[in-house]
């Protein structure tokens, strides 16, 4: 055991491989035998590796879900921002540069009002439990917008901690409800071909999130959505500490 | 080879990354702006050059189209290894601010959708 054991610590990643292997299959299994395929496999195993960051946060206290636990390692790497970046780019080989083009403006717009619309919502929802300072407000709006915003924000505007720890919960809980909410919606709000995938990366914005709930709705549209989205956070840590910022100063 | 084309790939993601940092330093923030967007478009305009050279070789494509299957096994890992526990048990707020604007941006979607295509 102790010798596994050794072998599994120098190979994290390795380990991770399989442990998503195992997990996409059963996933897999449970949609088509329990399920007749009615949910696809990959949104289980997707929902399913939010259950188990759930657990893993429970064991060990940390703030990495299941890869804090040792011998999950791996998994923490193989879903780290290289690899999801690295697979998001290879994406790119399925997409047409012509459908890019053609929806561009439709992306930079959406792109636009998706930054007014989390941050606008997110500040009101921090009036209404009681916060009334415009660096609060402008850091928990942020948070609404990505979990990358919300600190950067409240970095620039000096907020203090427990808010920017509340900003990165916010934008934690938008990634998981878009990752959910997604393939669950996507036929109600017609999102089925490249331009509204575009759009809709634009305005939810969140990679892990728009990415994550594109794969389980259908894989052909994770490109268009990303290519947006990618600007999203850049986006967002330009606005929020600054334009919107002073916006919410003005108002009070 | 199928190296060419995951070393093809890399080139991309490198180039666009780096691209991404600059103009995030340009506009003067401490982020990556849109390195996987540029990463992605570099990508596709390359794929466009190859094509027409006739280096758009079957293995070259195997070797990037690996990582675009892949795809999926990381947004599993991704989600396993988001601090969930801590979205979920910091308070109210954050729950309803993460969850709220997400509705409010499903119900906009539509009317984005139709009042661009009406223009």
């Amino acid at each position: 055991m102790e010798e596994l054991l050794k072998v599994f610590d120098k190979n994290a990643l390795i380990v991770g491989f399989l442990a998503v292997g195992l997990l996409a299959y059963f996933s897999d299994l449970f949609s088509k035998k329990v399920l007749n395929g009615r949910i696809p496999g990959s949104a289980i195993a997707i929902f399913l590796g939010l259950v188990l960051g759930y657990v893993g946060g429970v064991f060990t206290g940390g703030d990495k879900g299941l890869s804090d636990i040792p011998i999950f390692r791996g998994v923490g790497v193989l879903g780290g921002s290289m690899f999801r970046d690295f697979a998001i780019v290879a994406t790119a080989l399925g997409a047409s540069f012509l459908l890019i083009k053609k929806s561009g403006v439709l992306g930079l717009i959406s792109l636009i009002f998706g930054i007014l619309i989390f941050f606008i919502s997110g500040v009101a929802m921090a009036w209404l439990w009681g916060y009334r300072d415009a660096v609060s407000l402008a850091t928990i709006g942020a948070g609404a917008c990505t979990y990358i915003v919300g600190p950067v924000t409240g970095a620039a505007l000096g907020a203090s901690s427990e808010v920017i720890a509340l900003s990165i919960a916010a934008g934690v809980v938008k990634t998981i409800a878009v990752t959910i909410f997604t393939p669950i919606l996507a036929e109600k709000i017609s999102l089925n071909d490249a331009g509204s995938a575009m759009a809709f990366g634009g305005i939810m914005g969140t990679s892990s999130g728009v990415a994550a709930g594109l794969a389980a709705t259908d894989p052909k549209l994770v490109p268009y959505g990303a290519v947006t989205a990618t600007f999203y956070t850049g986006l967002g840590c330009l606005l929020c500490p600054s334009l919107l910022y002073y916006l919410i100063e003005i108002l009070l | 080879m199928l190296i060419y084309g995951v070393a093809l790939l890399s080139f991309s993601y490198l180039l666009g990354q780096w691209l991404g940092e600059l103009l995030g330093k340009l506009i003067g923030i401490n982020s990556n702006v849109g390195g996987v967007g540029f990463a992605m478009i570099i990508l596709m305009l390359l794929k466009e050059l190859f094509e027409r050279k006739g280096w758009w070789k079957h293995e070259m494509i195997s070797g990037i189209d690996f990582w675009n299957k892949m795809y999926i096994p990381v947004v599993i890992a991704m989600a396993a290894s988001l601090n969930v526990k801590a979205a979920i048990s910091s308070g109210n707020l954050a729950i309803v601010a993460g969850i709220i604007p997400v509705i409010l941006a499903f119900a906009f979607f539509p009317f984005l959708m139709r009042a661009f295509k009406h223009n």
